[in-house]
């Protein structure tokens, strides 16, 4: 027998993966190499059923700074006083033990030629396939007033930890029939509902610790999600409470002076006690970095997360340009699904199958008081296109609201064992 | 010929599924005072795992005998492939005399007399089954038996599945949606045309199981049903 590639290779598994797939086993004897950059909805999905479902046929490495992840679902349901800081964290103990090896480290920089990736600890990691799925960054001086070194003055709370520790210790300090001031971010971003959903849950912990205080929101937006839903739900629990100042009464004409705690919306300026600025936002920056990005996103090819740029780094969840989908974790995790089993297939020759997208987003407005939105997504040549949804109606019983709340308990369990194991 | 049993079985599974929602009567508040008498052989709630009885979690509406790893007792494994689901009614027939009402079962437990304490303690258990949304009435809805017949792709079913753990966990722990581990196959494919024909209720389940054609629910149907070995 000659000693030939395909029995230096061994195992079965790989054995066919080098018929099926030549060019990426060319060097040699290595397994297909996954880089996955984030480890959130989108990122540790990605890692884990990549891991899972090769069953040992690819190497796969997470790069995450983080050691606990805080999820930024549910994070406003801490500011509440529903959910605990520890209920949000999870630590990738499970994806480690799964065969995916977890690097704790910042992304600094990737080599689309040598195909590799930075680190800022130092070394480089190399790829066949790169998985980038680093959520948002700010826009810069989106906000007049606002930049990052006002993020302690000025919380955005905008990806969970510390940052909604602080903006739930400000909430608490906060003096008897004071101000609760937020700006709303213009779109696209992260988690549509979210900032109402917010905006439920501070209002749900003044009526309890602080009644006489007051919410003021400046909006750049005309409309939002669930928006019938929210304003029907601040009426119903929190009457008189709110101030929403839409586009049409000057809400995107804001500036902030952090030092003076004051807020100025379309030239009136109001002293406000709490400002939680959630600033206009963009793709994590490691994919700037990568080059995949046009504007502030990345776009992608809706069949499987590739980038338009680059055809083997792929971009999933909010960070990604891909269609009619929100930027939600939810959104994510379907995202790195479809990535998944297309890159498995891509490096070893396991079977794709077509890409189906779905997403649901459920909010609280108060106690039990659980409303939600969805959707399912196609791929199309031109982006992930929406096929069928649905919404929380007005007007529902308390029944079928305490129903919508516990499902949503639920999926919180159940999207978390499927990104962690 | 029939035994008594056997009858009450047939009863019970053409009653089809019946369950949380149908029990509006009990105070699952006192319930947890009653169940403390269970507890020392089942768990329910979080991090459950078999003790002398398996946990109860999920219990509404599922099949008998449908812990994965839990000895039965042969007579309560036979019961189950009979058909006998755990629906109000027949936890309330089994608990008032489990010996009574299936004679070699290994649950040494002498009973519940009340009918009341019967009642509380299902509506607590209930509340480890999705509550009102876990157990929702199939009755009076059929699917056609070349559906039911068809054999599905475990392969593509796992690929499809990942959709569903989304929510359902893959462990099959219900913390406010249910299991659908270990289903029997024919369970699975019924409910999901349930959802599908807009008989069962809930939003996500229409609109996930609106565009699955047949093959695909099916193979989800293979895959979720081969979990359990």
């Amino acid at each position: 027998m000659t000693f030939n590639r395909r029995a230096f290779l061994g195992a079965a598994a790989a054995a066919s993966a080098a018929m099926s797939a030549p060019m990426v086993l060319a060097n040699a004897h290595a397994k297909p190499r996954v880089v996955v950059v984030g480890g959130g909805a989108g990122g540790a999905t990605a890692a884990r059923y990549i891991a899972k479902d090769s069953k040992g046929a690819v190497d796969v490495t997470l790069i995450e700074p983080s050691r606990t992840y805080y999820t930024c679902f549910f994070s406003n349901l801490y500011l509440g006083g529903f959910k605990n800081m520890d209920d949000l964290g999870h630590s990738y103990g499970g994806l480690a033990s799964n065969g995916v090896n977890v690097v704790h480290d910042w992304a600094v920089g990737v080599d689309r030629d040598a195909k590799t990736v930075a680190l800022a600890g130092g070394g480089r990691v190399k790829y066949d396939k790169l998985i980038l799925s680093p959520g948002i960054d700010f826009v810069d001086m989106a906000v007049p007033g606002w930049d990052v070194t006002a993020q302690n003055a000025m919380p955005h709370a905008y990806k969970a930890g510390s940052q909604t520790e602080l903006l739930k210790a400000q909430l608490k300090a906060m003096p008897q029939g004071g101000v609760f001031a937020m700006v709303a971010p213009p779109n696209p971003y992260r988690c549509p509902p979210g900032p109402y959903e917010r905006v439920s849950m501070i209002a749900h912990f003044l009526k309890e610790n602080n009644p006489t205080a007051k919410i003021i929101v400046a909006d750049p937006k005309p409309k939002f999600s669930k928006m019938a839903l929210f304003q029907e739900g601040w009426s119903n629990h929190y009457d008189g409470m709110i101030d929403w100042v839409g586009e049409d009464f000057g809400g995107g004409n804001v500036q902030v002076d952090p030092n003076a705690m004051t807020l100025n919306i379309d030239g009136e300026t109001t002293k406000v006690d709490v400002c939680n600025v959630i600033p206009a936002m963009k793709a994590g920056r490691i994919a700037d970095m990568a080059g995949v990005t046009e504007g502030n996103w990345a776009p992608v090819n809706a069949v499987d997360m590739s980038t338009k740029a680059d055809a083997d780094i792929y971009v999933l969840g909010d960070a990604s340009q891909q269609g009619d989908m929100p930027k939600s974790g939810f959104s994510a995790n379907s995202q790195a699904k479809v990535c998944a089993n297309a890159v498995r297939g891509a490096l070893t020759g396991s079977k794709v199958f077509p890409a189906k997208f779905s997403n649901t987003c459920w909010s609280l407005v108060d106690t039990n008081d659980g409303i939600k939105v969805g959707a399912t997504y196609k791929a199309t040549d031109e982006k992930i296109a929406k096929v069928d949804g649905f919404i929380s109606k007005t007007g529902e019983s308390a029944d079928v609201r305490k129903a919508t709340y516990e499902e949503s308990e639920g999926w919180y369990a159940g999207i978390t064992s499927d990104m962690f194991g | 010929m029939f035994s008594s049993l056997q009858v009450k079985l047939m009863a019970a599974a053409s009653m089809i599924v019946m369950g949380a929602a149908a029990q509006a009567s009990g105070d699952p508040e006192r319930g947890r005072q009653v169940y403390k008498k269970c507890a020392s052989c089942h768990m329910v709630g979080p991090e459950v795992r078999n003790r002398v009885g398996p946990p109860l979690n999920n219990i509404m509406s599922a099949r008998a005998a449908g812990v994965a790893d839990f000895r039965y007792s042969k007579a309560l494994k036979a019961a189950a492939e009979a058909g006998l689901h755990w629906t109000p009614e027949t936890l309330s027939a089994f608990l008032e005399a489990p010996k009574a009402y299936l004679p070699r079962t290994k649950m040494s437990f002498r009973g519940l007399k009340s009918e009341k304490d019967r009642e509380d303690v299902i509506a607590y258990l209930a509340t480890f089954s999705g509550g009102s949304m876990a157990a929702q009435v199939d009755e009076g809805f059929t699917v056609a038996d070349e559906v039911l017949a068809l054999e599905g792709d475990v392969e593509y079913g796992e690929y499809l599945a990942s959709e569903c753990t989304a929510c359902h966990q893959a462990s099959g722990d219900n913390d406010g949606i249910p299991g659908i581990v270990g289903w029997q196959t024919e369970d699975f494919v019924t409910a999901m045309h349930a959802y599908k024909e807009k008989h069962r209720d809930n939003q996500v389940m229409q609109m996930i199981t609106g565009r699955l054609a047949n093959d695909e629910i099916a193979a989800l149907a293979a895959y979720f049903n081969s979990l359990e070995q």
